[in-house]
């Protein structure tokens, strides 16, 4: 995510922002991509001319990517294999008889 | 075709017992098609060949502004005119997509730009060419964009995750820029007998260069067998360029108007349409810098980017002394 700054003029880059949308109906802001801006006024007005040219949210969110705090790919398997062995957690775990209606 | 000729590093194709175990980790999470994430392990080709790849297509997008904006301020209709800036508006949002996919592989945007105005990386062959009348708008959009779509659809599969995302999205809005250029060819077409003309001199100035776009026959070649391995690569040129002819044709019988190639017809045995020979050394020739308009190209992208100078130094001054004032009150 990270990006070397050195420019080719050897001025800095704009820092990079991942920005988040919320479509329209409600659901939960989604991860759509990043782009460059000086701050974070200028980052929302370029994630509207860049993620939303067609009505796709009524919400921005933008974040400095270098705030994001990520797990490491090599943590996969510690991270998220637990889960894999729970699978009473599923509704569909449990088969509930034939007869037993609204449940 | 918008990435053409992409060079992957490779002198062969390397079998599974000459990888290392990491490689061989990593080829089989591409054949079972799980996406590879920028902070996946990758080998070092995969990953200077997509950054090669990635930013050549954005650069394209980019570039590709410039024959289309000529014709902005002289558009028929206040209404094409509208249409027009979106569509161009879209090509600039396609460049920004595809940047950011090739900067999570750890290139800078700054060094991407000065690598496209050094010369050292390519942009489509396509954009060369100039837009001479308004009916090369309706032509690029028809013929331009609906080879790009063809060749992007299949990219939406790609291995590398950001690359497959931005693909999904260009593919989402790159549908408008060619029906509004159908829609462009149809109204010519309707219309009077010059402005017919004027589309049939469309179609035979764009359609050579646009059947260039997928790039020379690459079925022999191993750049393009070790970008099919990493499936960054989905088919081939020739079966893209193939497709193109095959649903173009008939759109162009709709207009009335004709291909200039009088070899090309259909084949019922084959199931396609049989085309004349393409002459690839104007694709090499325009690739390596001599086509119609590259000077002209490169110049405008490069006076761009200095003029702009000042407005990216300053916001970003702006930026650091509000952020100063702001700490300072804390």
């Amino acid at each position: 995510m990270e990006s070397t700054s050195k420019g080719v003029t050897g001025m800095n880059e704009w820092p990079l922002w991942e920005v988040f949308i919320r479509s329209q109906h409600g659901l939960a802001h989604k991860h759509v991509g990043s782009l460059h801006a000086p701050d974070a006024e200028m980052a929302i007005k370029n994630a509207r001319d860049v993620y939303t040219r067609r009505n796709e949210g009524v919400s921005i969110w933008a974040v400095r990517s270098s705030d994001i705090v990520a797990s490491s790919p090599g943590d996969k398997e510690p991270m998220f294999e637990p889960a894999s062995s729970k699978v009473y957690r599923h509704p569909t775990f449990f088969p509930m008889p034939d007869e037993v209606k609204h449940i | 075709m918008y990435a053409q000729m992409v060079d992957t590093g490779a002198k062969k194709l390397r079998s599974v017992e000459e990888m290392t175990p990491e490689e061989r980790a990593f080829q089989a999470r591409v054949d079972a098609d799980i996406k590879i994430e920028p902070k996946d392990w990758m080998p070092e080709a995969y990953r200077k060949t997509l950054i090669r790849q990635i930013s050549q297509h954005a650069h394209s997008e980019i570039v590709g502004m410039l024959p289309e904006g000529n014709w902005i301020t002289r558009a028929p209709t206040l209404q094409r005119k509208a249409i027009l800036m979106a569509k161009v508006q879209d090509e600039a949002g396609h460049g920004l997509y595809l940047y950011c996919a090739a900067e999570t592989l750890g290139v800078s945007r700054d060094q991407m730009v000065a690598d496209l105005h050094s010369g050292k990386a390519k942009y489509s062959s396509i954009f060369n060419y100039p837009t001479l009348t308004w009916a090369d708008i309706g032509a690029i959009g028809w013929l331009v964009d609906g080879a790009a779509i063809m060749n992007q659809i299949p990219l939406c599969r790609c291995s590398f995750g950001p690359y497959s995302r931005a693909m999904i999205r260009v593919c989402k809005e790159e549908s408008f820029h060619q029906r509004q250029g159908f829609d462009i060819m149809i109204k010519l077409c309707r219309g009077t007998p010059e402005q017919k003309a004027m589309a049939q001199d469309a179609l035979d100035r764009w359609w050579w260069p646009s059947l260039m776009m997928f790039g020379p026959p690459d079925a022999s070649s191993v750049h393009s067998a070790q970008s099919a391995q990493w499936k960054i690569k989905i088919l081939s040129n020739d079966e893209l360029r193939q497709r193109f002819i095959d649903q173009t044709v008939p759109q162009a019988d709709f207009l009335g108007i004709r291909m200039p190639d009088p070899d090309l017809k259909w084949n019922a045995e084959r199931g396609h349409y049989d085309f004349g020979a393409i002459d690839w050394n104007e694709l090499y020739e325009v690739v390596k810098g001599n086509g119609p308009c590259n000077r002209e190209r490169l110049r405008a992208r490069v006076d761009a980017w200095n003029d702009g100078a000042w407005v990216r130094e300053a916001a970003l001054a702006h930026a650091e002394k509000r952020a100063a004032r702001e700490a300072k009150a804390a």
